[in-house]
């Protein structure tokens, strides 16, 4: 007999949401100039609430409460006082958890599980480890010589971040920003703006000094805005090679800092003897984490030929247990993709997937009449002159090809102008070393996949940007010498 | 070595034909990392189950229990009195669904299958000098011959641990074979052969593995974590390993064997984990008292509590159970 | 002529590519004066294609290089120290013809140079437990981060300091394990010919450090835009606001490091301090379960 799961749904009623949303500038929430735009559930198409467009003129004003409130207040601001603040948000995140978990997956489509257990747990931990790093700045740069200062905060930092995860790329820019001293404007994705928002009031309930954050709502007109302002000393961009390109250009000849953390098409590399059935959790962890909508995603399967067939075999069993459906229900594995527009490029790959030769498979999954949804798919028969074995998918798309050699698996692993994250799995210790030695890649997960941590930094080789995020390497991108 | 009662398939054709085969065998079985592991075993644990689900979860769970009593002190009477409740768990609700088995040492064998009578309840038995495994094969022979000639249904034996760990798996194949052998009756009705692992004293994930898959090998119809009397007994993780080598072990021959964790399941949230990670590991075929149990002493009042929560829709108390 | 008067025998100044020294394919060169204005030599005007052949030398040596051994690469960094010392009055003439410095400041330059190159090979096997670190996840897990070399590195010489600048920018890209294509200061080229010469009877492998010579504006973009160039350093165009930030656009194409050019040049006397080499270095972490 079948063992059906009822659905589990976590209630909204936490979630107070407003019909409609300003910016958050100088530590107020203002209307701004521009036009207003829908923010809509991925999961549903319902309409969540307005969102304000900010304009050059709202950036202008935002970047100058920024400055105003660095010069006057946050560079006076002591390191042990800024420590605390961060703390306190932290706290404020921990208390707010499930309310804030249940806005991300309303706004963002992902499944309440991974947003609960994953995103805002990681969003306190970013806070708090950076928290404790405001105080200690002279402790971030071992590699000055004979200074007898603290290093110096860059200024006003403009950061912009993706719609995969909302909250803790925001943790990711925020928290070291503030920790070394600066101020910030961030700018959310135009369709996940609302946990941005939330964190705004959650500032204002830290009692953080007014101008120290701000939050500008807004596409890619505002983000341009944003990265041209004259007065943004540091730029912190997570998102697609494209745009990061446009924002290297639109920089160079400035004395403005970058960091830049984009796309990626991450080898996930199973040996024939690794621990099978974690690598299988692996490259399902790899991939379907988040719709797959992560830059470091394994969406590259490496199976060693001798164990291909039973690995394929092992993986599509488990992709049949997988539970595509409502982000609010407890039990979902894989929730809605994030916007239509996402969709569309997800299929329009995988349809060249299937015009170029590579074979096709879904497990059997009913998806939702209303919203934006995929099914957790494979291909097979891919070698590496696939589109869909080179250009980033952004989804829950595999394409899995196979190796024989060690030297094999690396050479195909590197081929590709990205670099982000690559996985190995094997038994072999000294065969895991080498290969973590020779892939040209920030991130390399051994014998696990998708692991993040605040003090671990990440970050990419080649077109996979550059500058790490985590750590104290991660302070580096916000500190001068 | 002896024959396997077994056929196996082609596949695994020769894996147990000498020493050196079984464990060259057992050492090419993948391996097993432990932090994944337990990371899937604790992904699995986050299932919510509520609702209908949940009552058709906690009625199962009932129908796979081997209600144990495995103490120096057991007597007549409390024998009795365990099986009077192993045949309705709850006298105030006839839909309540009976156990799966009474478990008892060899000499309560006689006693229980005469309380239990025609009711269905399977009596298991320990044996093969259960729970160290401590003594020779001949007296772990007669200790299950006593069982099975008391009428015992089902053989919870124990593998010979320190003959595991010392790599002669041969040895603890053989026995598990010569056990199977001793479970046969005339009749056809053969006793069921439990193989326990005692995972508490095999220490790791590989081993588990590897001692799942040479129980199976050389006969076993069930694969059952511990004994109960080490710590730690059955856990989530070494469950998921157990259910990941039955699952295997169908594909590679075609054989079910059962899985049984024992030991320290003694709440229903707990149980339905278990029940949550069958299905989705080994597969809904596993969801019958036939493929799994549960060995349990607490755990049955727990689970007719929240049975009765689920009716009543108020939260029970332990003086409305009985205690046997 | 008079007889007592040896004619002396000069010396063809030509590229160092892939370890060895090529005309320039070009079959340009250009005059070479000294700091007066009087003829010095002809050194080869390095071409497009020349920066391509160069780029295809530092990637070829780029795997041996970056797989070598720290304690190695700061071996033979130290036998290049030793062979310039050998050398030291030769480069002080360079340095006197090319940039009218006394003969005591010169020689000063030289040591300085050779020093600095000492300095840097003592980092190379220092720098991964200064910038590296093991990270204390909150799980079963360890984890560490280790800087790699980013790989092929354009370096834009400075143009002013045509020794000690050129030490102090080509021995902290190699030091961290890259591979490097070096455009030299246009009118003071011959020290890093000479250079050049002493890589090439030191151990370094062919194609480690590649020297153009010639003006930067016919190499520099197209190394800026090479596909195959992983990161570059504009020093050498300090104070050319235009130039670098055409160069930084080119640069974006594959996402390179870029390494922006000063205001002007730097006092190459001050301490350099690490980022030189931490500038062309990437940070790997690793992530592995712990588990029995």
């Amino acid at each position: 007999m079948a063992f059906e799961y009822a659905p589990a749904p976590e209630s909204r009623a936490i979630v107070d949401l407003k019909s409609s949303y300003g910016l958050f500038i100088g530590g107020d929430f203002v209307d701004g100039s521009g036009h207003a735009f829908k923010s809509v559930s991925p999961a549903t198409e319902e309409v969540l609430a307005e969102i304000a467009e900010a304009t050059a003129n709202d950036v202008d004003t935002a970047v100058a409460a920024a400055r105003r409130a660095y010069t006057r207040t946050w560079s006076k601001t002591s390191g042990a006082e800024r420590s605390k603040y961060l703390f306190r948000i932290a706290r404020i995140i921990q208390e707010r958890s499930r309310e804030l978990a249940v806005l991300e997956s309303l706004d963002n489509g992902k499944p309440i599980r991974e947003s609960r257990d994953v995103d805002i747990p990681l969003v306190a931990a970013y806070f708090f480890y950076y928290a404790g790093w405001a105080d200690k700045l002279e402790y971030a740069l071992p590699h000055r010589r004979g200074a007898t200062t603290t290093p110096r905060p860059l200024g006003v930092a403009g950061q912009i971040i993706p719609w995969n995860f909302p909250l803790l790329m925001l943790a990711w820019k925020i928290a070291p920003a503030l920790a070394a001293g600066n101020t910030v404007v961030l700018k959310p994705a135009e369709t996940t703006s609302l946990t941005a928002l939330l964190f705004a009031e959650i500032c204002q309930q830290a009692d953080l000094p007014a101008g120290v954050v701000n939050i500008i709502t807004g596409a890619g007109e505002t983000g341009r805005a944003l990265v041209g302002h004259p007065d943004v000393d540091k730029v912190a961009f997570t998102g697609s090679t494209e745009v990061g390109k446009a924002i290297g250009r639109t920089v160079a000849g400035t004395r403005k800092s970058v960091t830049l953390e984009l796309g990626g098409k991450a080898a996930n590399i199973v040996f024939d003897d690794a621990p099978i059935d974690q690598a299988v959790e692996g490259i399902v962890n790899g991939i379907f984490f988040n719709q797959g909508h992560v830059c470091c995603a394994g969406s590259r399967l490496l199976v060693q030929e001798s164990v291909y067939d039973d690995v394929l075999a092992r993986l599509k069993r488990r992709m049949a247990t997988l539970r595509v459906g409502d982000p609010l229900d407890k039990n979902t594995d894989v929730g809605a993709i994030n916007s239509s527009e996402q969709l569309a490029r997800i299929r329009e790959l995988s349809a060249v997937g299937e015009a170029e030769g590579a074979e096709r498979w879904s497990p059997p999954c009913e998806l939702p009449d209303r919203g934006f949804w995929f099914a957790p798919t494979i291909f097979t028969g891919v070698s590496q002159a696939h589109r869909i074995a080179r250009e980033e998918i952004f989804g829950p798309v595999l394409s899995i090809l196979t190796f024989r050699t060690p030297a094999e698996a690396v050479e195909k692993a590197n081929n590709t102008p990205f670099g982000l994250s690559a996985g190995v799995w094997t038994d072999k210790g000294s065969r895991i070393l080498w290969m973590a030695n020779q892939l040209r890649a920030g991130v390399v997960w051994a014998n696990t996949f998708n692991r993040f941590d605040p003090t671990s930094p990440f970050g990419g080789y080649k077109e996979s940007g550059y500058g790490r995020e985590g750590g104290r390497h991660g302070l580096e991108a916000y500190l001068a010498e | 070595m002896v024959s396997p009662v077994l056929t196996s398939s082609d596949v695994l054709d020769g894996a147990a034909s000498s020493p050196a085969a079984l464990r060259r065998f057992l050492h090419g079985l993948p391996g097993v990392d432990q932090v994944g592991c337990e990371a899937r075993a604790a992904t699995l644990s986050t299932r919510s189950i509520k609702t209908t689900s949940k009552a058709w979860a906690l009625d199962l769970a009932v129908s796979m229990i081997d209600l144990t009593t495995l103490e120096g002190q057991d007597t007549i009477g409390k024998v009795r009195a365990l099986c009077a409740k192993a045949k309705r768990p709850d006298p105030e609700d006839p839909s309540c669904p009976r156990v799966a088995a009474i478990c008892v040492y060899p000499d309560m064998v006689a006693t229980a299958k005469a309380a239990l009578g025609s009711s269905g309840v399977h009596v298991a038995s320990v044996a093969t000098a259960f729970p160290s495994g401590r003594s020779t094969l001949d007296v772990k022979l007669q200790d299950t011959e006593d069982a099975v000639a008391a009428g015992a249904d089902e053989i919870d034996m124990v593998i010979d641990r320190g003959a595991f760990l010392s790599g002669d798996f041969s040895r603890v194949f053989d026995e598990i074979v010569a056990v199977k052998q001793v479970c046969r009756r005339s009749t056809g009705q053969d006793a069921h052969l439990k193989v326990i692992m005692e995972a508490g004293e095999l220490v790791t994930y590989d081993n588990v593995r590897r001692a799942s898959w040479l129980s199976m090998l050389a006969g076993a119809d069930f694969i059952k974590t511990s004994t109960g009397k080490v710590q730690p007994a059955a856990t989530m993780p070494v469950t998921l390993i157990m259910l990941e080598a039955v699952r295997d072990f169908r594909e590679a021959t075609g054989r079910m064997v059962g899985v049984k964790p024992a030991g320290g399941i003694s709440t229903s949230k707990d149980a339905i984990k278990y029940l949550v990670m069958v299905n989705e590991t080994a597969g809904d075929d596993w969801l019958d008292p036939e493929w799994f149990r549960f060995g349990a002493s607490r755990l049955l009042n727990d689970l007719l509590m929240q049975r009765t929560k689920m009716t009543t829709g108020r939260y029970s108390g332990p003086d409305y159970f009985t205690l046997d | 002529m008079p007889s007592d008067t040896r004619l002396d025998v000069r010396k063809t100044y030509k590229l160092y590519i892939g370890g060895k020294f090529p005309r320039s394919e070009s079959g340009r060169s250009y005059v070479v004066n000294d700091s007066r204005g009087r003829f010095l030599a002809n050194a080869a005007a390095a071409s497009r294609k020349d920066a391509r052949d160069a780029v295809v030398a530092a990637r070829k040596a780029f795997p041996g290089w970056s797989g070598a051994t720290a304690y190695n690469r700061g071996q033979v960094l130290y036998r290049v120290a030793e062979v310039m010392e050998g050398r030291r009055d030769q480069f002080a003439d360079e340095v006197v013809a090319g940039e009218g410095l006394t003969r005591a400041r010169a020689g000063r330059s030289v040591d300085q140079a050779i020093d600095r190159l000492v300095w840097y090979a003592g980092w190379t096997d220092k720098i991964a437990q200064v910038v590296g670190a093991t990270n204390p996840v909150a799980g079963p897990y360890f984890d560490f981060s280790i800087p790699e070399p980013t790989g092929v590195v354009a370096v834009l010489a400075p143009q002013q300091s045509s020794l000690l600048g050129l030490v102090s920018v080509v021995a902290p890209v190699v030091a961290g394990g890259n591979t490097a294509v070096v455009t030299s200061s246009r009118d003071r080229p011959l020290p890093a010919i000479s250079f050049a010469e002493v890589l090439a009877t030191s151990d370094v492998p062919g194609g480690v450090v590649n020297i153009l010579t010639g003006s930067v504006g016919d190499t520099a973009p197209w190394l800026a835009s090479h596909m195959d160039v992983n990161a570059i350093d504009l020093t050498g165009v300090a104070g050319d606001d235009e130039h670098a930030t055409a160069l930084e656009v080119a640069a974006v194409d594959n996402l390179k490091r870029v390494r922006r050019a000063p205001d002007a040049e730097p006092d190459w006397t001050l301490d350099p301090g690490l980022s030189r080499i931490t500038s062309f270095l990437e940070t790997k972490t690793v992530w592995h379960p712990i588990g029995v």
